[in-house]
């Protein structure tokens, strides 16, 4: 399927969020489709799948133009898109949301639809559960359901937003093959939107560039990447550097903690964390992370074992009771439960800048979320709505809406889907904060990270946690061991 | 700008439009002249002194019910419940007027007071289902005004039933010290008509200038990042309702104290529902709802006159209403659509626009 986007523009409000875009997708290619934080990416993607709507410009599909209102449309025209954040139905079933949306007559024909499910998942490699619950699903999983059910609907032109970000190493590179017979073998049109540069290289056959909203170039695989870094980020990276942390009193202690999700069951977990101090927590996505993350933060209840913060106990104690205690969490998914979609930059900073008064000042509130904007960098103003700005823009707004002077932070993938510049800026301020004294303890699905990030790393596996290891003595490679090692 | 504004009026104006020109075609099939019984509406509303007032008395309880259910809608709070607890409102309101005797000036208040103290309690059953077991308010609300009612016919027909004989009909009616005072010759009563801009400001106060009011605003958008952020979603969700209950309740004081000066079956008199199309009509914007509670108080209460002078029914007015909103919902939802293919069609047609100024934002410097 060839694919013209012609002349596109998006505006929202005040922001030119696609500026004048054009490009052409050809059958059998796999694009990479490049830039940083707030490039315009998702929202071109989104209108090529029919999700917005342009302001202008036109979508020309094999030689006609058309006017996609609806992804539903799109679909039927071969388009489907793998949104960053799934778009599925976490209270069916993995059958039942395949189902949706499958052509069909009235009668839904269980058995039929369960086979299709099945062939097409192992068509792909995949290893899907029918009867589970979407909600039980890791992210990664997730994404997998995602594309068996837009495979299955005949969609000739797959988009894929940032879909490594949530994903284990081994799932990656499952994904990438898959991907590459499906476009080189099966004829499809792949788009690939990513930030990460090394996995654009080694999948994509040609890659486009943006910035600002703007095509600012494009070129055909292989490429030197210090060209496509200049392209998306118009200046050289910033160098990231870090000290060696000064250690305080444990701050976090956990005993014996056991969790329980839906899949699985975490037992007797021990490791404390001290003052200025990161510790990363990390093993394949699903491993129980982010159930311990939040135990540690009031939201789920251990089944057994003890969490103290300086010494005394916070099991029970609630969420709210917790975060005044100075014991914070930053949630995965931002605009799910980080952010409140609908609501503004200073409707935001007035909402937990609480002073005790029961009143509302709004040319304080604005003046404060001023002071967050600049200190934060967010691209945007403070009557912005939160669902206008990029993924790291309002990540650095959800840093900014935390208290300061917190005793324990708990993050989940800090920077998923943020460019190397935004994931370095959200690392100073993180490590800023563990200057102050704040206990960090987070989880990512890119090991790098953890290595980089980490003071000391925690190894989740099959139900147990490993010591805490120095992050000087590990290794990307021998992380890897490590995991297997928690295994045994 | 002024082609644009234009637009907008237009906009604005359609759904009005369209539901006139439907009750028209209904009329016409009832073989009712249309024109002459719209004009038989505006004149049974507005011909006379007492007949605004009589508009304006039913604006009161509507205007109340409306302010209370803004409050919980913007909290993503569905409180179909309005019915029972303005009803509830009104036995409280009775069992003070009833069975206390005390002078005007305190007695009054109290019972306004136990009305506003009932409705809320009421509304707070459907909370507390809420938060203990998930409850959705838009069921145990319809659970709650079933039982609301049912209690309403016991107690008019029982225990509270006039010492002359049993009537179905209502309650003894209430001594001169119990009920709302009305001004001279009219059906409207200062005290009521205070009581509901009353309420009316404090619904705005709240939900424009308060704390709590934006943690309404965020939990109707998300719960879960609502809680996150430190909002108590739970406590929040008690005091929505039992606000939108208070004023509730208030309605129904107005309602027993004023309107019928007894308690009667069905004493809401489906005001909480009409209440509920008033906010729907308002996209929450609390501006416009004394306006549209207005235009629907005067639409129902000039119909009444289609009965008297064409034998009419006068249920015109509540069909002309359920045909305003679902007409102002439908072009609401037509209007987004019809903007963004405009735009796309007009795109695709002429050469591109050259993109206008761009947004200046400031570099991204850290």
């Amino acid at each position: 399927m060839r694919v013209e986007l012609q002349q596109i523009v998006k505006v929202f409000g005040t922001l030119r969020a696609n500026d004048d875009i054009s490009l052409t997708l050809e059958p059998g290619r796999i694009y990479g489709l490049l830039g940083e934080n707030g490039a315009g990416k998702s929202t071109l993607m989104k209108v090529l799948s029919g999700f917005l709507q342009p302001t202008s410009g036109r979508i020309v599909v094999n030689g006609t133009p058309r006017l996609l209102d609806t992804p539903e449309q799109a679909i039927r025209l071969g388009i489907g898109m793998l949104h960053q954040d799934p778009l599925d139905f976490p209270p069916l079933q993995v059958l039942e949301n395949f189902s949706l949306g499958y052509p069909g007559r009235w009668v839904l024909d269980r058995p039929r639809l369960r086979q299709r499910l099945l062939d097409q998942a192992d068509v792909l490699g995949f290893d899907v559960d029918p009867d589970a619950h979407v909600d039980r699903l890791t992210i990664g999983e997730r994404q997998e359901l995602e594309i068996v059910r837009l495979l299955a609907l005949g969609v000739e032109l797959l988009i894929l937003d940032e879909p490594t970000t949530g994903i284990s190493a081994e799932q990656k590179a499952h994904l990438f093959r898959i991907l590459k017979r499906l476009a080189h073998e099966d004829g499809l049109t792949v788009v690939f939107v990513s930030h990460k540069l090394e996995e654009v290289v080694s999948l994509c056959d040609h890659a486009y560039v943006l910035r600002r909203g703007q095509l600012v170039g494009a070129a055909d695989m292989p490429t030197e990447t210090a060209r496509l870094v200049e392209l998306m980020f118009g200046a050289p990276l910033p160098p990231s550097g870090r000290k060696a942390p000064r250690v305080g009193d444990v701050t976090l202690e956990l005993q014996n903690i056991s969790v329980r999700s839906h899949r699985l069951c975490l037992a007797n977990v021990c490791f404390e964390v001290h003052a200025g101090e990161v510790v990363g927590l990390a093993g394949l996505e699903g491993s129980g992370q982010s159930e311990l993350l939040r135990a540690c933060a009031g939201l789920l209840e251990p089944l057994s074992g003890s969490i103290t913060v300086d010494g005394q106990s916070v099991v029970g104690a609630g969420y709210h009771a917790l975060l005044r205690q100075g014991i914070a969490y930053l949630p995965a998914g931002r605009l799910e439960e980080g952010l409140v979609a609908g609501l503004t930059i200073a409707e935001h900073v007035a909402l937990v800048n609480g002073n005790g008064s029961p009143w509302l000042d709004w040319d304080r509130a604005k003046a404060a979320a001023k002071q967050s904007i600049a200190a934060f960098a967010i691209q945007g103003e403070p009557d912005t709505p939160v669902e206008a700005l990029s993924g790291g823009n309002q990540q650095r707004l959800a840093l900014a809406l935390l208290p300061r002077g917190l005793k324990v932070l708990l993050l989940e993938h800090p920077t998923r889907g943020l460019d190397v510049a935004s994931s370095a800026w959200v690392w100073r301020a993180l490590l800023e904060r563990r200057e102050e004294g704040t206990a960090i303890v987070f989880t990512s699905a890119d090991l790098d990270e953890i290595m980089e990030r980490s003071d000391r790393i925690v190894v989740l596996a099959a139900g147990r946690a490993s010591q805490p290891h120095d992050a000087g003595s590990v290794t990307v490679e021998n992380l890897g061991h490590l995991i297997a090692e928690v295994n045994q | 700008m002024t082609a644009a504004r234009w637009r907008h009026v237009i906009l604005w104006l359609t759904p009005v439009v369209l539901a006139l020109l439907c009750g028209m075609l209904l009329l016409m099939a009832v073989g009712a002249p249309p024109l002459e019984a719209y004009g038989q509406i505006l004149q049974g509303a507005f011909a006379s002194y007492a007949k605004v007032a009589d508009v304006t008395a039913f604006w009161v309880p509507l205007l109340l019910s409306a302010s209370g259910l803004l409050l919980t809608f913007t909290a993503g709070l569905w409180n179909i419940g309005i019915e029972g607890q303005m009803a509830m409102g009104a036995i409280w309101a009775t069992a003070i007027a009833l069975h206390v005797r005390l002078p005007a000036i305190v007695q009054v208040p109290l019972e306004i007071v136990a009305a506003v103290v009932g409705g809320a309690l009421w509304a707070m059953v459907a909370a507390w289902l809420r938060n203990a077991a998930n409850v959705n308010e838009i069921f145990s609300g319809t659970a709650l005004n079933f039982l609301a009612v049912n209690l309403t016919t016991w107690l008019v027909s029982g225990p509270w039933q006039p010492p002359e004989g049993g009537s179905v009909h209502s309650t003894p009616i209430f001594g001169a010290h119990a009920v709302i005072p009305t001004i001279a010759g009219l059906r409207l009563s200062w005290v009521a008509l205070g009581v509901a801009i009353l309420g009316f400001a404090a619904a705005w106060v709240a939900l424009r200038g308060t704390r709590w009011g934006l943690r309404l605003r965020a939990m109707g958008h998300s719960r879960a990042s609502a809680h996150i952020l430190g909002v108590r979603v739970e406590r929040e969700t008690v005091l929505a309702m039992a606000a939108c209950g208070a004023l509730g309740g208030a309605a129904g004081a107005m309602r027993a104290l004023g309107t019928y000066q007894s308690l009667r079956p069905l004493i809401s008199g489906g005001i909480g529902f009409l209440a509920l199309l008033v906010v729907m009509l308002s996209s929450l914007r609390i501006v416009w709802l004394p306006f549209i509670a207005f235009f629907f108080a005067a639409i129902i209460t000039g119909s009444q006159r289609l009965n008297l002078v064409m034998q009419l029914d006068d249920s015109l007015g509540g069909v002309l209403q359920g045909l305003l909103v679902l007409f102002a919902l439908l072009t609401g939802g037509l209007r987004a659509r019809l903007e963004t293919r405009g735009a796309v069609e007009a795109s695709a047609t002429a050469a591109s626009t050259k993109p206008g100024p761009t947004l200046g934002q400031g570099e991204a410097a850290p």
